[in-house]
């Protein structure tokens, strides 16, 4: 469904991404773990258009989305939850979710869709007219998804949605993620979190300075020595 | 459903006590004007408010709603009453107030084609270009008036109809702040809001930013187009040194002080900053120096919490009284 052949992508003279291909199918949950600083959002940035590779090209359903722009890809349904969450803080919850649909003109779709947001983030609903920014750091998380969901995502990209939530919280967003997965949204994951994403996705891949160094399944990774010392703590 | 209801009787009270209160200032300066207490020299600084009233809520566009600086705004001021005060003295034989009209609308366009011939470049770039390009812009626009003979070069460009009244800049003003509100108000003005707040959420939301930012920066060119117009019919001479860079930040000092993207703040700010000087002749000297210690001020008591608290009030207040208000509950 997606594909990245040989991405290279440079800030300046810094090469962040030196030469990474990987591959996303239909209905997968996809992990990307990786340290501080690996390259991790920068894919996520290239994937959504964001910013603009040097090489390779990144193909999503056989088409090359390399050159369009980000907004255009937000209406080819691949969705980025971007890392920190960035909602509309001077923004209510209410006008969030609307933003979501602003690629969107089926009001009577829209409204539907905003009742499944609600119905999988109640504590959304309770707050809908609360202001973004006053939100709680797990709520601001539960937004920024319901956000991405409001745009009727195929692919659903996560930059590190466990950042900075407490473990019973992280528990709950992951449980969220596969929820969705199931509903039929093919899931793209990026996590510092190793061990919960490697428990939720089907297969994996370890990024080290802007290269691939390990694929496999998640259990494959999740059993593995080196993995274990690496990123799971031992 | 009820809910949607109530909101709606209720904003549509609130438009009608707008159009209320357009109407009763009118028919008050109307009346004064009549009875003779508002005497010419009055009537010139109403006329003056209602100018810098259209600058300031259309530098509100880019600068409060769309958070870019621009440093150039008088620039786009001095195209429009160039080209509308050009059009007046070439075409004396058409008929008043269509002359006026086209002038106006001549001054606007021209100066909206001069804010995207700089805004397209300059709003594509990512970063904070815009301040210096528009800066650039101002400066330029000044040097090229000042060195063409004939519409007048430093000497001023003169004999241009006075057709200005405070009936006709009152009426450009009302048009250019409903204009906005509805623009804000509309999905356009979200998409202008959200870019301010923040861009990579806003393009993975779909949102052209490029556009939206050309969009707003031009439509604000234009009514700052139209502005000179009016100012230079008002005045029936211009000079180029009138749309320096002190002007600018004159009008960036009222959009500031009325607290960034407040259609109402910004209304408080412009007439509050045009009317004192007036009022107090004596420190006009120090006009210029009191905008930047205001700035200055501004900048670094924006953060200190009791000020924050302070505009929280504010804004609270200004948003109570506003029927084009944003953030509606249902
Ligand atoms: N805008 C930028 N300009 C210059 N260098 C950058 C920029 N953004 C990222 N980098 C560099 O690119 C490299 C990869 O950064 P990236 O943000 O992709 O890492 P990451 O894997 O997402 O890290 P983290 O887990 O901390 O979020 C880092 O060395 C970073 O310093
Ligand atoms: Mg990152």
């Amino acid at each position: 469904m997606l594909k990245v052949n040989n991405l290279k992508v440079n800030y300046g003279m810094i090469e962040a991404i030196k030469d990474v291909s990987f591959e996303i199918n239909q209905g997968e949950i996809i992990a990307l773990i990786g340290a501080n600083g690996a390259g991790k959002t920068t894919i996520m940035h290239a994937i959504s258009g964001l910013i603009k590779p040097v090489s390779g090209s990144i193909m999503l359903n056989g088409q090359d989305i390399t050159k369009i722009q980000a907004h255009e890809i937000v209406r080819k349904h691949l969705i980025q939850v971007p890392e920190r969450r960035r909602v509309f803080a001077s923004q209510s919850v209410e006008e969030n979710l609307q933003l979501g649909a602003f690629t969107r003109k089926d009001k009577v779709e829209i409204a539907k869709d905003m009742e499944m947001v609600y119905a999988r983030f109640p504590r959304l609903k309770e707050r809908y007219k609360q202001l973004a920014g006053t939100l709680s750091g797990g709520e601001q998380q539960m937004l920024a998804m319901g956000r991405a969901l409001m745009s009727k995502p195929e692919i659903l990209i996560l930059d590190e949605p466990s950042m900075g939530l407490a473990p019973l919280l992280v528990a709950e967003i992951f449980s969220i993620i596969k929820d969705i997965n199931k509903s039929g949204t093919t899931v793209l994951l990026v996590e510092q979190n190793a061990k919960m994403a490697l428990k939720i996705a089907d297969r994996a891949y370890v990024l080290e300075t802007g290269n691939i160094v390990v694929t496999g399944t998640g259990e494959e990774l999740i059993n593995s020595d080196e993995i274990k010392k690496a990123y799971l703590g031992g | 459903m009820k809910k949607f209801k109530l909101k709606k009787i209720d904003n549509k009270k609130k438009t009608f006590l707008y159009i209320f209160m357009i109407v009763v200032i009118y028919a008050i300066v109307m009346a004064l004007t009549s009875a003779g207490i508002i005497n010419r020299y009055y009537n010139g600084i109403l006329i003056t408010v209602c100018i810098n009233l259209i600058l300031v809520v259309s530098l509100n566009l880019t600068t409060g709603y769309l958070g870019q600086l621009t440093l150039g705004h008088a620039g786009f001021m001095a195209i429009g009453a160039y080209a509308a005060a050009y059009f007046s003295k070439t075409f004396m034989t058409i008929p008043q107030p269509f002359s006026f009209i086209i002038a106006l609308l001549i001054g606007g366009v021209m100066a909206m084609i001069a804010g995207l011939i700089i805004g397209v470049p300059a709003l594509r770039l990512k970063g904070d270009y815009l301040a210096i390009i528009t800066l650039g812009f101002g400066e330029v626009i000044k040097t090229i008036l000042l060195s063409m003979a004939i519409i007048g070069g430093a000497k001023g460009y003169i004999g241009i109809p006075r057709v200005t009244t405070f009936t006709s800049a009152y009426v450009f003003v009302i048009i250019t702040i409903v204009f906005v509100c509805l623009l804000i108000k509309s999905r356009h003005g979200r998409a202008i809001i959200s870019i301010s707040e923040d861009e990579i959420a806003s393009e993975a939301s779909g949102i052209n930013i490029v556009k939206y930012k050309i969009m707003a920066f031009a439509f604000a060119a234009f009514f700052a187009g139209i502005a000179g117009g009016i100012y230079a019919h008002y005045m029936g001479i211009i000079e180029p040194k009138t749309f320096g860079f002190n002007k600018s930040i004159e009008i960036l000092v009222m959009v500031v002080l009325g607290g960034m993207g407040s259609i109402n703040g910004a209304v408080i700010a412009t007439i509050a900053i045009t009317i004192l000087p007036e009022m107090l002749r004596s420190l006009s000297q120090y006009r210029t120096l009191m905008y930047a210690v205001t700035l200055i001020g501004v900048m670094l008591y924006k953060y200190d919490p009791r000020v924050q608290v302070l505009m929280c009030k504010a804004k609270m207040f200004c948003a109570k009284i506003n029927p084009f208000k944003r953030k509606e509950a249902k």
